[in-house]
Formats: structure tokens, C-alpha cells, sequence
């Protein structure tokens, strides 16, 4: 094939925050697909009897285990409502320059909360266990 | 004014050769991943997962298997669709690009085939 310029032009963009929430929900979907092995791997582990989940649990607890657990959370709520956002534009609504900063802001408001809530509830061991 | 055919229209034939149907369907599944994947962040919170007759006794009660397998299997799909797209958009060499997108779909169904199985067998 010839060699042309192919999109996306990354490198080409004057930066804003607003590029920066559209790259943001690919990595953090790409790290979801991540968090689908570890699912395959818990789900697995719960179906092979109570010795293999002792095994797995004893894996997934590792301190690299936990760092990964963090960005999946995190993956997970900004993903959630940058998917949300994406769905909003489909209909047509708040393409305009000031709506799409604004609700930048506004997702990456209800990430942080989000993720420290539900952070909050998974590691705090005196939570809703 | 289009310089598309009428019938390359209705056949949704871009340069994709499947016309709308992977945007679609990744709006589609990505609108059922929000209340199924708040549904699981939920279970996961409320579980002590460390327990293991409990989170058993959970996954084989009423609707939890329906729910599990629904989760699982949908956000595989839509994770499929969108790892597909990345491939497309940042891998240029024709060659390795198909090859990954096929090793994309085998890793997907894979993930899809082990999901069942699992859940399968806690809940029969």
C-alpha cells in the first residue's frame, strides 16, 4: 500500500483537555480489558472449589495485585462516565466548545468521587463487610 | 452530493465493509454494560471476598448467574469491538494489522468460552 498519512494525527493537535479526555476512555478500556482477564481469573478460581480460590485469593491479594486492582477502579469510573458523555454526543447534544469543557471538568469531578467511594467500600476493611 | 451507489449504501459498504454495524453495536452494549456493570461493582462491595461458601451461595442464588454470565459476556464483546478499533486506528502494516484484529477475536471468544464454563459450573 502507499505509503500516505493514516488517521488519527495524533501528534498534529494543538493539546487540550478536552483531546486528553478523549485518549483517557481508549486507555482506560484498553485497562478494562485487562481487568476482564483478572474476572476470567477470579470467576475460574471460584468454580474449581475452595482450594484453588485459597490459591488465586492468595495472588490476587499481592501488593502488584492491589496496584492493579487501583486502576481498574479507577479505569472503571472514568470509563463509565466518559462513555456516558460519548453517548450524550451520539444524540447530538453538548458538542458545543463550552459544554464539551465543561463536562470534561464535570467527568473528571465524578471519577475522583466515584473511585474514592467505591475505593473506600473495597479496601477498607472496616467497610460494609 | 454522494458519489455512493445507492446499493453500496443500503449494504453499508465504506471502506470497513460492514457499515454502521460495529459503532452500533458498541453503543448498544455499552449502553447495557451500565446498569449490569454497576449491578457488579455493587455485588463486589457487598461481598466479602474472601469467603468462599458465601460468594458461592451468591453466585447460585436467583439471578445471579443470568446477571454474572450477562456482565461477563457483554463486557467481552464490547471490550472485542473496542480493542478491534485501536488495532485499526494505531497499527498501519497491513499484514500485522489483520493478524492482530484475527488474535483479537480468538483471545475475545476465548475469554467469552471460559466465562461460561465457569459460571456454568457453580450455578448447575
Amino acid at each position: 500500500m502507499a505509503a500516505r498519512p493514516l488517521s488519527p494525527h495524533l501528534s498534529v493537535y494543538k493539546f487540550k483537555y478536552t483531546l486528553l479526555t478523549s485518549i483517557l476512555n481508549r486507555l482506560t478500556g484498553l485497562v478494562l480489558s485487562v481487568g476482564l482477564l483478572l474476572l476470567v481469573y477470579w470467576l475460574t478460581a471460584l468454580s474449581r472449589g475452595m482450594k484453588a480460590y485459597q490459591d488465586a485469593l492468595a495472588v490476587l491479594s499481592g501488593g502488584v495485585a492491589k496496584v492493579v486492582f487501583v486502576g481498574v477502579l479507577v479505569a472503571f469510573c472514568y470509563h463509565l462516565f466518559a462513555g456516558v458523555r460519548h453517548l450524550v454526543w451520539d444524540t447530538g447534544h453538548g458538542m458545543e466548545r463550552a459544554q464539551a469543557y465543561r463536562s470534561s471538568w464535570a467527568l473528571a469531578g465524578a471519577t475522583a468521587i466515584l473511585a474514592l467511594v467505591l475505593g473506600y467500600f473495597l479496601f477498607c476493611p472496616q467497610g460494609a463487610r | 452530493m454522494s458519489l455512493r451507489t445507492p446499493l453500496g449504501r443500503v449494504l453499508g459498504a465504506g471502506p470497513a465493509r460492514e457499515g454502521v454495524k460495529h459503532w452500533w453495536v458498541q453503543r448498544l452494549t455499552s449502553i447495557a454494560l451500565l446498569p449490569l456493570g454497576i449491578w457488579f461493582a455493587v455485588s463486589l462491595i457487598a461481598l466479602p471476598l474472601g469467603d468462599y461458601a458465601v460468594l458461592i451461595e451468591w453466585a447460585k442464588q436467583s439471578f445471579n448467574p443470568l446477571l454474572l454470565l450477562a456482565f461477563a459476556l457483554v463486557a467481552t464483546w464490547h471490550s472485542k469491538l473496542g480493542v478491534q478499533v485501536i488495532i485499526e486506528d494505531y497499527v498501519h502494516t497491513d499484514g500485522v494489522k489483520t493478524l492482530a484484529v484475527i488474535l483479537n477475536l480468538f483471545i475475545h471468544i476465548a475469554i467469552a468460552a471460559a466465562v461460561l464454563h465457569a459460571v456454568l459450573k457453580i450455578a448447575l
